[in-house]
C-alpha cells in the first residue's frame, strides 16, 4: 500500500454548549471531541471504536462538516475543509460521503428509491438528461445488489438490509473517494450484517474507496479495518495497525475493551479485565488522564497530568503514563 | 404514505365520503350559479335582486322558492351565489394564510437561532390579539367590504399554521435523511423543498381543511356584525344578518320567518361540517398512532 | 439428565391475529429448563424468541395475541390454563423477567427503592421498613455502590448499567426460581455488558435459580449458557448443549450464522453471508422456513416442513439434510488442511 494520506485530522475539537437559565447562557461545554489527531491513508479502512458517548459519531460528522468544528484542522487531499465556504463545501461533498446507522431514519420516506439514489446525481449535475440519470441509477443499484424492479418503490417496502444497500448506493452515486460509515451494520440482523460488510469490502476494491468505519462492535471493526483507532470520552487513546492493536494493545482501556468482548466459542477462556464503574460525563471529564478513575493501573500522576498522545514506534500511537515510564 | 393511497382511503372512508359529497355539491352549485339563478345584471352578479322594498320577509312562493328576506332580497339567489362567495373567501384566506404560515414556520424551524426567535416573537404578538376583535378593527380601518375582510382574516390567520409548521420542521430536521441530503451537497432550498416540506405538509393540509369551515363562519360573523360584505351582496353571513330582526316571528307564531334563518344557517353549517369531516378523516388516515 | 424439570414447554404456539393476517410468531416449540441451569435462546428479530418468553409469563396482549396450543408446565401446573390471578402470584415471585431497555422498564416517577419494595411488598409478608432494608440488601448484592443513597434516587439519575442492575435487583428480590432475561445487555456497552454478565453468572450460583437468556448475540450465548435453543421463524431449529452446538452445529442456519459473524479470535478474508433476508412472518415460505436462504435446500425442503428430532443424544435438529451439511463441513476442513 502506498502511504499517501487522504485525510489528516489535527487537534480537532467539537464542544457543544450547555445552556441554562432564562437568558440561555452557556454554562458549560460537552467536550464531545476533545483534541484528536489522526490520518487515513488512501485506500485503507480506519476503524474508529469506542463506547456510546465517546464522541466517535460526532467526530465523523464534524469531519464531514455536518457539524461545525470548534477548533482544529481537517485536511482532505491537501485542502483544509474548515476554510471552505458554503459553495465550495457543497462541491467538495462529492468526494466524501456518509453511510448512516439507521437505514430507517436516513432515507426520506416520501421519495422513491430511484429518486433517493438519483438525488446526488441531480445535485451535482452528473447526468446530462433523464435517460442518462436513470441509466446511472440502474447501474448503481445493480452494483449494490438491488434489481431495477425496485426503482419505483418507497423505502418502507424494503427490509433493513435492503435499505442499507440503498443508503450505500446513494453514497456511491457521486463516486466519492472517502466514505464515513457510522455504525453501518449495528442496526441490522446478525445474518444480514455479513452481507453489508461483504458489499462494502467489494466496493472498496472496485471503486478504490477509503473508509472511516465507526463502530462499537470490535469483532466487526477487526474484520474490516486495516488500522484501528480507539476513543474514550472525546480523546483518542490508541491508534495502531489492526494486528498490532489486537495482539499487543498498549493502553489499559484498549486491553479491557478487548477482553470484554464475548467470544462465540464456549471453550475459549479469556482473562477478563472487568472495568469498574461507568463512563463519566463528558461535561465534566476527570482531570489528567480521562480513564484514570476506571483504570486498574492508575498512578498518582494519572489524575494530575494528561498523558501525551504519541508514537511508540511504527505508527502505534497511544496516550498513557505507563508507556512513558517504560 | 403516498398521495394516491391517501386519496383512496379518503374515498373509502364513509364519513369523509359524505364530507366530500357535500363539498362537491357546493362546487356544482357554484359553477352552475348563472343557470340556477340567472343574474339580473351580468356585470354585477353578486348583488342579490330585490323584489320590492317592503321590510317584512315573504315566505317561499313560486317566484322565490326560498322566500325573501328583509328588504325583499331573494334567499334562493343569495344561497346560490353565496356559495361562490364562501369558496372564494375560504380558499383565498386559507390559501394565503397557510402559505404565509408555511413560509414563516419553515424558515423559523429550519434556521433556528436568532431568526427563529424573531419570527416567533412576531407570531406571539399577532397571537396575543383576540382574533375576531382584531379582524373587526382592521376591517373597520380598511373600510367595509369583502376584500378587506379577507385581508383582515389573512393578517390574523397565519399564526397557527406557522407554529404547527415550525414544530413539524423541528421534528423532521433532526431526521438523518436531512443530514444525508446535506452530506450529498444539497443546498438549503433543495433540502427544504424536497425533504422538509414533503414530510411536514400533511398536518398542515389537515389544519387548512379544518380552517376552511371556520374561516367562512368568521367571515359570516363579520358580515353579521355589519363590517363585512356591502348590503345586498350574496353572502351567507349577511343573509343571516338580514334575519336578525326576524328570528322570532309575531306573537303566537314564533316560527313565522323560519326561512330567513334556517336556510342560510343550514348552508353555512353544511359547508363548515363538510370540511371538518374531510379534515377529521384526513387526520385519522395520517395519524400513525391510529394505523396499527 | 435425571433432574426434575423446572419448566417444561411442550409444543407451544402463539399466534397474533392482525388485520393483515395471522402471524405465527411461535409455532410449536418444545424445550425444558432444569433448576440452576442457563438456557440460551438465540435468534434474529422476529424469530419468536421474545414472544416465547412473554407466553411463559402470560404477558401476551390479547387480542391480537393468543396462545393457540401447547403446555407450559411449571411446578406441576400448566401455566397456559392458569388464571390471571394465579399468574400475578407467579410473576415476580417464582418467575421474574428483565428487559432490554432498562430506562423504559423503570417507572421514572418513583425512586429505585420504591420500585424494588413494590415487588417485595406484593409477594412477601413484611412491613415497609423491612422491605426497604431488603431493597438495600438487594442493591448491595447487585453491586451498586452506596446502596443507602441510591435507594432514594430516581431512575434518570442512574447510568444505563446501573439501571440494568436495579432491574436485576427487582427481578431477584423475591428469590425467583426462573429468571427470564430478554436481551439484557443489548443496549449496553461492551465493558458494561461484561459487568452485567459476570454479575448474572454470580447471582445465578448464589440464588440457585435458572436463567432463560434470550439474545441475538452468539458471543453472549457462548459465555453464559449451558444449553442453547436456536430459533428461526417461530420454530426451534436446533437444540443442544452449548459445547456441542458451537463445535458441531447441525442445522444449516446455525452453521451459517456462525460463519457470517466476524470472530475476534480468528481472522477470515471474507465472511460467508447468509443470502436473502429474514422472511416476513405474514408470509412464511412453505416447507422448511429456512429453505429460501439455505444452500442445501431441495424440493423436499420446499414442500414439507421437517420436525425437530433427536439425531444424537441430547442434540435435536429440524432439518432434512443433516448429511449435506456434514459433507460441506468435511470439504471445508480439507481446504483448510491444504492451506
Amino acid at each position: 500500500m502506498t502511504e499517501e494520506r487522504l485525510l489528516e485530522i489535527k487537534n480537532l475539537k467539537k464542544y457543544f454548549p450547555v445552556k441554562a437559565g432564562v437568558f440561555r447562557r452557556t454554562v458549560a461545554h460537552v467536550k464531545a471531541v476533545d483534541d484528536i489527531s489522526f490520518h487515513i491513508n488512501k485506500g485503507e479502512t480506519l476503524g474508529l471504536v469506542g463506547e456510546s458517548g465517546c464522541g466517535k459519531s460526532t467526530a465523523g460528522r464534524t469531519i464531514l462538516r455536518l457539524l461545525e468544528a470548534t477548533e482544529g484542522e481537517i485536511t482532505f487531499e491537501g485542502q483544509n475543509l474548515l476554510e471552505l465556504d458554503k459553495r465550495e463545501l457543497r462541491e467538495m461533498r462529492k468526494e466524501m460521503q456518509i453511510i448512516f446507522q439507521d437505514p430507517y431514519a436516513s432515507l426520506n420516506p416520501r421519495m422513491t428509491v430511484a429518486d433517493i439514489v438519483g438525488e446526488p446525481i441531480d445535485i451535482h449535475g452528473l447526468a446530462a438528461n433523464k435517460k442518462e440519470r436513470n441509466e446511472r441509477v440502474t447501474e448503481i443499484l445493480d452494483t449494490v445488489g438491488l434489481g431495477t424492479e425496485y426503482m419505483k418503490r418507497y423505502p418502507h417496502e424494503f427490509s433493513g438490509g435492503q435499505r442499507q444497500r440503498i443508503g450505500v448506493a446513494r453514497a456511491l452515486a457521486v463516486d466519492p473517494s472517502l466514505i464515513i460509515a457510522d455504525e453501518p451494520v449495528s442496526a441490522l440482523d446478525v445474518s444480514i450484517q455479513a452481507q453489508v460488510i461483504n458489499l462494502m469490502q467489494d466496493l472498496q476494491k472496485d471503486f478504490s474507496l477509503t473508509y472511516l468505519f465507526i463502530a462499537h462492535d470490535l469483532s466487526v471493526v477487526k474484520h474490516i479495518s486495516d488500522r484501528v483507532a480507539v476513543m474514550y470520552l472525546g480523546k483518542l487513546v490508541e491508534v495502531a495497525d489492526k494486528q498490532k492493536l489486537f495482539d499487543d494493545p498498549k493502553h489499559p482501556y484498549t486491553q479491557s475493551l478487548l477482553s470484554a468482548i464475548p467470544v462465540a466459542d464456549p471453550t475459549y477462556k479469556s482473562d477478563r479485565i472487568i472495568l469498574e464503574g461507568d463512563v463519566p460525563s463528558p461535561v465534566n471529564p476527570p482531570s489528567g488522564c480521562r480513564f484514570h478513575p476506571r483504570c486498574p493501573y492508575a498512578m498518582e500522576i494519572c489524575s494530575e497530568v494528561e498523558p501525551e498522545y504519541k508514537d511508540y514506534g511504527e505508527g502505534h500511537y497511544a496516550a498513557c503514563h505507563l508507556l512513558e515510564q517504560e | 404514505m403516498e398521495w394516491q393511497e391517501v386519496l383512496l382511503k379518503l374515498i373509502k372512508n364513509k364519513i369523509s365520503l359524505f364530507g366530500i359529497g357535500i363539498i362537491i355539491f357546493f362546487v356544482i352549485i357554484s359553477i352552475s350559479a348563472p343557470w340556477l339563478a340567472p343574474p339580473a345584471d351580468p356585470d354585477d352578479p353578486y348583488m342579490i335582486p330585490r323584489a320590492g322594498w317592503s321590510i317584512q320577509p315573504k315566505p317561499p312562493s313560486e317566484d322565490h322558492i326560498f322566500g325573501t328576506s328583509e328588504g325583499q332580497y331573494d334567499i334562493f339567489y343569495g344561497i346560490i351565489w353565496g356559495a361562490r362567495t364562501a369558496f372564494r373567501v375560504g380558499l383565498i384566506v386559507v390559501g394565503i394564510s397557510t402559505l404565509i404560515g408555511i413560509l414563516i414556520g419553515t424558515i423559523a424551524g429550519f434556521y433556528g437561532g436568532v431568526i427563529d426567535e424573531i419570527l416567533m416573537r412576531i407570531t406571539d404578538v399577532f397571537l396575543s390579539m383576540p382574533f375576531l376583535v382584531a379582524a373587526i378593527v382592521l376591517t373597520t380601518i380598511l373600510g367595509k367590504g369583502l376584500d378587506n375582510v379577507m385581508i383582515a382574516l389573512v393578517t390574523f390567520g397565519w399564526m397557527g399554521t406557522a407554529r404547527l409548521m415550525r414544530s413539524q420542521v423541528l421534528e423532521i430536521k433532526a431526521e438523518e435523511f436531512i443530514q444525508a441530503a446535506e452530506a450529498l451537497g444539497a443546498n438549503d432550498i433543495r433540502i427544504i423543498m424536497k425533504h422538509v416540506i414533503l414530510n411536514t405538509i400533511f398536518p398542515v393540509v389537515i389544519n387548512a381543511s379544518m380552517r376552511m369551515g371556520s374561516i367562512v363562519i368568521t367571515a359570516s360573523s363579520l358580515s353579521f356584525l355589519g363590517v363585512g360584505a356591502p348590503t345586498g351582496y350574496a353572502d351567507w353571513g349577511q343573509m343571516i344578518s338580514f334575519s336578525r330582526n326576524w328570528i322570532l316571528g309575531s306573537q303566537g307564531n314564533a316560527l313565522q320567518f323560519w326561512y330567513t334563518v334556517l336556510i342560510p344557517g343550514l348552508a353555512i353549517t353544511f359547508f363548515c361540517l363538510s370540511w371538518n369531516l374531510v379534515g377529521d378523516a384526513f387526520r385519522d388516515i395520517l395519524d400513525p398512532k391510529l394505523q396499527n | 439428565m435425571s433432574k426434575e424439570k423446572l419448566i417444561d414447554v411442550k409444543n407451544l404456539a402463539t399466534y397474533f391475529h392482525t388485520e393483515e393476517g395471522t402471524v405465527k410468531a411461535v409455532d410449536g416449540v418444545s424445550f425444558e429448563i432444569y433448576p440452576g441451569e442457563t438456557l440460551g435462546v438465540v435468534g434474529e428479530s422476529g424469530c419468536g424468541k421474545s414472544v416465547t418468553s412473554l407466553s411463559i409469563m402470560r404477558l401476551i396482549e390479547s387480542p391480537p395475541g393468543k396462545i393457540e396450543r401447547g403446555e407450559i408446565i411449571f411446578n406441576n401446573k400448566d401455566l397456559t390454563k392458569s388464571t390471571q390471578k394465579d399468574m400475578r402470584k407467579i410473576r415476580g415471585n417464582d418467575i421474574s423477567m428483565i428487559f432490554q431497555e432498562p430506562m423504559t422498564s423503570l417507572n421514572p416517577v418513583y425512586t429505585v427503592g420504591d420500585q424494588i419494595m413494590e415487588a417485595i411488598l406484593i409477594h412477601k409478608d413484611v412491613n415497609k421498613k423491612q422491605a426497604r432494608q431488603e431493597a438495600i440488601d438487594m442493591l448491595t448484592k447487585v453491586g451498586i455502590p452506596l446502596p443507602e443513597q441510591r435507594v432514594d434516587e430516581y431512575p434518570h439519575q442512574l447510568s444505563g448499567g446501573m439501571r440494568q442492575r436495579v432491574m436485576i435487583a427487582m427481578a431477584l428480590s423475591c428469590d425467583p426460581q426462573l429468571l427470564i432475561a430478554d436481551e439484557p445487555t443489548t443496549a449496553l456497552d461492551v465493558t458494561i455488558q461484561a459487568q452485567i454478565l459476570e454479575l448474572m453468572n454470580g447471582l445465578k450460583d448464589q440464588f440457585g435459580m435458572a436463567i432463560m437468556m434470550i439474545t441475538h448475540d452468539l458471543g453472549v450465548i457462548a459465555e453464559v449458557s449451558d444449553r442453547v435453543a436456536v430459533m428461526y421463524a417461530g420454530k426451534i431449529v436446533e437444540y443442544t448443549d452449548v459445547e456441542t452446538l458451537y463445535a458441531n452445529p447441525k442445522h444449516p442456519y446455525t452453521w451459517g450464522l456462525m460463519h457470517s459473524i466476524p470472530h475476534i479470535e480468528k481472522d477470515v478474508d471474507r465472511l460467508q453471508a447468509i443470502p436473502g433476508s429474514v422472511p416476513n412472518p405474514l408470509d412464511f415460505p412453505q416447507g422448511c422456513k429456512y429453505n429460501t436462504r439455505c444452500p442445501f435446500a431441495t424440493d423436499k425442503c420446499r414442500e414439507i416442513e421437517p420436525e425437530i428430532e433427536e439425531i444424537e443424544e441430547g442434540h435435536q435438529v429440524a432439518c432434512w439434510h443433516v448429511d449435506k451439511l456434514e459433507e460441506a463441513k468435511a470439504k471445508e476442513k480439507k481446504k483448510k488442511e491444504k492451506k
